[in-house]
């Protein structure tokens, strides 16, 4: 028994120098996508997602100074249980630094927890649920593109403002569902506006016309639809043959991507109101990422926001890194790196990374154009509004994320100047 | 009240997609012992099949495939006279077909129904006598292959696929607006499923069919060509499910993963209703649609499972489902 247990201590000693030896110039990396590879995400994820991880490795150039960087990706299944499985195995075996996209709510919180214990890194480009930066934040977790505060902030806001101060929503019945229809709620509740009625519906349903009837007979100004994906694109469809736009109700597609608006075709999209915070065809900077994307894409799709931020968030992630010198394979402390330089890319342009983990740029309200008003493929959207990044997301006084406390806290006792100080 | 009334119509409407797919599978069950896996693929085939009679194929989808091809086999036939540089690398390719909804209606279950025989002469047929979970296997590795071509080639976010002009628009019933497209899946699938019972237990063909798989020896010394009628009879189930994909592609996207979301449900309504039973699975069809849709009305987070809890209940009552006979 002694005899085991001074051989756990040196070897716990020699592994700790070996790895404080190793710490400067180990300069391996390895990046695991995980996200829907086959179901009714995949278009807006899986294989874009990876290819764009492929296209940051390839942009970061760190190839030609030696870095070893490798690249893994697999499929969720939209799974909580599967996708905490192969975190597990990433991290534990394959050795994985980092995990990207890791769409669909449901699946990230669980991998929130999993990437928390074992200290390694989640940037999530891909799930929707604000809780990933408020209640359930974490140190290792930089949740990157959207979330439903900002959806219902934006898209929200603006309906409500336009006068459409009654709703009725659809909503898809799992975390990401229920997350957006509670913070829109807070919107339109805090706007003025009322809340009529709601239905739950089961994730990946095919026929939405029982839904869409109660949204009918409720005779709300809009309906809202909280879903994403085949449920948004399948309930807009059966929406238009219902006659509820003909009838006078607005749909407002609180979650609506780039994907889901080619698969619908502009003849039933036209004049949808939305918010992403990417499109392809924004500025020259998101064009030149978007022409080289779609050439290797197989369908030549244009890039989704979620896809376009597994480039931009890796790409700053390496960024950290070289500014470490190396890869010192601890979670928080790169995460920290992370979060102390400033964001900037042709994606997403200048930003932060907040201390809840939260990414910071601005937000933009679409219009889907009229088929008329389309030039070409993939010509889809009018921009009609932007929300600077300081007024899109949650604002810090209102998060119940503990890391906001904490740093807070060390701020009254003298420490570093928050984030919230900052701005 | 009237809201009521109106859940029960729309509930009929998705009932007709169910007695028309648990219709192909019965005929299927009934007549050549096979559990069909593959019953929910063909139905997206049949889907697909309209968007491409009406869109035609595309370069960024199958066509660059078959340019792929096309061009390397001319590039090389080429070649010795003009030098590879000076080559088209890359053509686009583009066959327009512009065929409406009514043809896709009559061509598209014909097509995926000689897909079918196709399927039934070159893999079905060597599994005839044994085991049905040898069938129930090999149906369910083809619709997985099927959908796996399928979303390799055309992504999981779907097509879209209007409703023709002649159907757009809808009536208003007084307690709910009924698209007119709706009422006419309604009133076409009762109608194929009321001609298809009757073509298989009202006419001579269908009595030679039941015959034959009743005892293939004998009908085969009465001079019928008993392999010939199984592979009509496959065709003819794929061919149902075919039609029933045409019938719903302007209402749901024509998705790779469409059949796959209904066809457990349609195994569901099969086995309530009795396996093999014809006018058992129409009449199931349409009563769990009418069922599906109350529940999506009173407790819609139960309305994916309602069937199944149906299921267990009936077969705690009457395994053999409510129509079917002992076997």
């Amino acid at each position: 028994m002694k005899h085991r247990i001074s051989t756990l201590i040196l070897g716990t000693a020699l592994a700790l120098a070996a790895n404080g030896s190793a710490l400067a110039q180990d300069k391996t990396v390895k990046v695991g996508v995980l996200t829907d590879n086959s179901g009714l995400y995949s278009d807006l994820g899986g294989a874009g997602s990876t290819l764009a991880a492929q296209m940051a490795i390839e942009d970061s150039g760190l190839a030609a100074k030696g870095w070893k960087i490798d690249l893994i990706s697999a499929d969720h299944q939209n799974k909580p249980d599967i996708a905490t499985t192969i975190a597990r195995q990433w991290i534990d075996v394959e050795k994985v630094d980092i995990l990207m996209d890791v769409l669909n709510s449901g699946v990230a919180l669980a991998v929130n927890n999993v990437v928390k214990e074992k200290n390694s890194i989640m940037i999530n480009t891909g799930a929707a649920t604000s809780d990933l930066t408020n209640a359930q934040c974490s140190p290792n977790t930089v949740h990157w593109v959207y979330d439903t505060y900002m959806l219902a902030n934006s898209t929200g806001q603006a309906l409500v403002k336009a006068g459409a101060d009654t709703w009725f929503f659809l909503t898809a019945d799992y975390a990401f569902g229920a997350a957006l229809e509670r913070d829109t709620t807070a919107v339109i509740v805090k706007s003025g506006g009322k809340v009529l009625g709601t239905v739950k519906h089961p994730l990946n349903s095919s026929d939405f016309s029982s839904f869409l009837l109660q949204a009918q007979a409720s005779k709300a100004k809009i309906v809202g639809l909280a879903n994403a994906g085949g449920d948004t694109t399948n309930s807009i469809k059966q929406a238009s043959e219902f006659g509820i736009v003909a009838g006078g109700q607005k749909l407002a597609g609180l979650l609506l991507f780039i994907t889901d608006v080619h698969s619908l075709g502009l003849n039933v999209a036209q004049g949808l109101n939305f918010t992403e915070t990417f499109y392809w065809d924004l500025n020259d900077g998101t064009r030149a990422f978007s022409k080289r994307f779609s050439d290797r894409m197989k369908n030549k799709a244009q890039p989704s926001m979620v896809q376009a931020g597994v480039y931009s968030g890796l790409l700053h992630y390496f960024k950290s890194l070289e500014a470490m010198g190396g890869n010192p394979h601890d979670g928080i402390k790169v995460v920290d790196k992370m979060k102390s330089l400033p964001t900037d890319d042709a994606l997403f342009g200048k930003g932060s990374i907040r201390v809840d983990g939260r990414k910071i740029h601005p937000a933009y309200l679409f219009e889907v154009k009229k088929p008329s008003e389309s030039k070409g493929p993939w010509d889809y959207y009018k921009l009609i509004g932007t929300t600077p990044g300081d007024q899109a997301f949650r604002p810090l006084s209102e998060s119940a994320c503990p890391l906001v406390e904490r740093t807070a806290r060390r701020d009254r006792a003298g420490g570093f100047p928050s984030a919230s100080q900052r701005d | 009240m009237q809201a009521l009334y109106a859940q029960l119509l729309v509930g009929l409407i998705n009932g007709s997609f169910y007695a028309l797919l648990s219709l192909g599978l019965a005929v299927i069950f009934g007549m050549l012992n096979i559990i069909n896996f593959a019953h929910g693929a063909v139905y997206m085939m049949g889907a697909f099949v309209a968007f491409f009679l009406l869109n035609g194929i595309d370069p960024p989808t199958l066509g660059s495939f078959f340019t792929n091809i096309w061009m390397t086999l001319l590039n090389l036939v080429q070649w010795p006279f003009v030098g590879w540089k000076s080559l088209p690398a890359t053509q686009t390719f583009h066959v327009d077909i512009g065929l409406n909804y009514w043809w896709a209606l009559l061509l598209a279950p014909v097509i995926v129904g000689l897909f079918g025989m196709v399927l039934e002469r070159t893999m079905l047929k060597w599994i005839t006598g044994l085991d049905h979970l040898y069938g129930l296997l090999l149906t369910f590795g083809m619709a997985l292959i099927i959908q796996g071509v399928f979303q390799n080639y055309f992504g999981s976010s779907g097509l879209p696929y209007a409703i023709p002009d002649e159907l757009k628009g809808g009536m208003n019933l007084g307690f709910m607006f009924l698209p007119i497209y709706r009422g006419w899946v309604v009133i076409f699938s009762l109608v194929v499923c009321i001609g298809t019972w009757y073509l298989i237990e009202r006419t001579r063909l269908g009595a030679y069919l039941r015959a034959a798989t009743e005892n293939p020896t004998l009908v085969r010394a009465f001079g019928v060509n008993v392999p010939r009628m199984i592979t009509l009879t496959y065709g003819l189930g794929v061919g149902l499910a075919a039609l029933a994909g045409v019938l719903s592609a302007p209402i749901n996207q024509v998705r790779p993963l469409m059949g796959a979301d209904l066809i457990i449900v349609v195994f569901a309504v099969v086995v309530i209703g009795g396996m093999g039973s014809i006018m058992g699975s129409i009449i199931t069809g349409f009563a769990l649609g009418v069922i599906e849709g109350l529940t999506k009305y009173f407790y819609p987070e139960a309305s994916n499972t309602v069937v199944f809890v149906l299921m267990v209940l009936v077969l705690l009552v009457k395994p053999t489902g409510l129509t079917g006979r002992a076997a």
